[in-house]
């Protein structure tokens, strides 16, 4: 087989990590944020503290939609050896770290207006996030320090599983330590959501503009995953 | 023709365990720099309190926790960096064993180690912090016992995996120490519920948690380790 030089084979096409999707994303995003502000009423009790969990809640959303498609491509690869099923798990893991971020400072500042601290270790689900983040941080950090794309791959997806693994453990632990401070349920229970119409449907509506943000940075990232190991894969040609 | 026997699963996992516990018994420098780490650590853990206001007898528990996830992670590094040098893992590697019993074997002998450096933190504890000895003290060493099996059981499967990266001795704390926290919630609080006289029924809570934690690690840990191997 005589070997095309480089220069002169066709350019690939690719598609634009920020497609529709992303812009889609963008203006549902500020729309939610126009409503929250301007046309959704204060609350009676926190006042304009509580419009932080209009971002909040839907950023935790999004960081676990994050961590649940890494888990489930974690054991994907594991068990088909796909090299998509590895990307779409870094992809999504880089993202639920950056909303693990948002909803581990937002809480805070909500935690101080409202408890009047910063920080409760004894909460359940602040904890919890704060070890999730921990792990999905080494999980990056891991693929960052394995050369060699099949081991970073087996490696990383083993991670992935055990950390699903390790959730249940870290929850019940601090779960007998039994004191909690997170505000109960108010959407998802059992009897009817007891939040206002209106500022439900704004957080539902955050919901939905989250998820396809989530949805369309997992998208560009993994598009971008594609182009970094297509250009490994050439380089490797070069240097042969 | 009689067909040779080979050995079974635990068989040669105590042969791995052995030939681990050899070379560590002849050079003995993991075990020293760790035992030396351990009490040295305790001592200093006494002087970042002051007496007058946290007794030494209320932070002992904490003391012992801290000291071992960390002194545990000495030994754990060693396991499969002992491997590196000259390749030895290949050797292993085509032996005709199974990955899980190198996993299993190499467990094992973590175990020992790491238990074996406990026979001697656990009376330090209780002479440099004034804790009585007896009944307390032995159910403290069984809850040791659960808490170690549990660290060595992901942290041989996370020293398999950073030795071969680049930053082998970082990466190995960052992997374990957030599997460790379950670990050391559950022993810290029945640590304290024991030595502070209290019965055994009310740390059994955490004490469940723990064994669960044990049970369910090492069949994952014993399931992935082979996907850690170079194929």
């Amino acid at each position: 087989m005589t070997s095309v030089p480089l220069s002169a084979r066709p350019a690939r096409e690719c598609k634009p990590l920020f497609g529709w999707l992303f812009a889609l994303a963008v203006v549902a995003v500020i729309g939610v944020y126009i409503r929250a502000i301007y046309f959704t009423p204060l609350e009676a009790l926190q006042g304009a503290a509580q419009k932080i969990f209009y971002l909040h809640l839907p950023a935790w959303l999004a960081a676990y939609i994050g961590v649940g498609i890494t888990a489930l491509m974690s054991i994907v690869y594991l068990w088909l050896h796909d090299e998509r099923a590895d990307r779409l798990a870094e992809a999504s893991a880089e993202v639920a770290l950056i909303f693990l971020t948002v909803g581990l400072t937002t809480g805070p500042l909500w935690g101080h207006a409202i408890w009047g601290t910063w920080w409760a270790w004894w909460d359940l689900r602040l904890t919890l996030t704060l070890f999730l983040w921990f792990v999905v941080a080494a999980y990056l950090i891991l693929r960052g320090a394995a050369e060699d794309p099949a081991m970073r791959a087996r490696y990383s997806a083993v991670l992935g599983i055990l950390g699903a693994l390790l959730i249940p453990f870290i929850h019940l632990s601090v779960y007998f330590s039994d004191a909690r401070l997170h505000p109960m349920p108010v959407v998802l229970k059992p009897s009817a959501p007891s939040l206002p119409p209106e500022m439900l449907t704004t957080l539902l509506l955050a919901f939905g503009a989250f998820t396809l943000l989530c949805f369309a940075l997992i998208r560009a990232r993994y598009l971008l995953g594609e182009r970094r190991d297509a250009l490994a894969e050439l380089e490797m040609e070069r240097d042969l | 023709m009689t067909e040779a026997r080979l050995p079974g699963t635990f068989e040669t996992a105590w042969l791995v365990a052995r030939k681990d516990l050899a070379i560590e018994f002849r050079t003995r420098t993991a075990f020293l720099s760790a035992l030396v780490f351990s009490v040295l650590a305790l001592c200093i853990f006494y002087f970042t309190w002051d007496e007058s206001i946290v007794t030494a007898a209320d932070r002992a528990p904490g003391v012992l926790w801290v000291v071992l996830a960390f002194s545990s992670l000495l030994g754990l590094q060693r396991s499969f960096g002992v491997e590196e040098q000259d390749r030895g893992i290949d050797a292993l590697l085509v032996s005709p064993i199974s990955r899980e019993s190198i996993y299993l074997g190499k467990a094992i002998g973590n175990l020992i180690f790491l238990a074996a450096i406990q026979v001697v933190v656990i009376p330090a504890l209780a002479l440099f912090y004034n804790l009585r000895l007896g009944q307390p003290m032995a159910i403290v060493s069984g809850i040791v016992l659960l808490a170690v099996i549990g660290i060595v059981a992901v942290g041989t499967l996370f020293s398999a995996m950073a030795v071969n990266t680049r930053m082998a001795e970082l990466l190995l704390p960052l992997l374990s120490l957030p599997f460790f926290v379950p670990i050391l919630m559950d022993a810290a609080q029945a640590t304290t519920r024991v030595l502070a006289g209290r019965p055994v029924s009310e740390s059994w809570p955490w004490l469940k948690l723990l064994i669960a934690f044990d049970l369910v690690f090492v069949v994952a840990c014993t399931l992935a380790f082979p996907f850690t191997l170079e194929e």
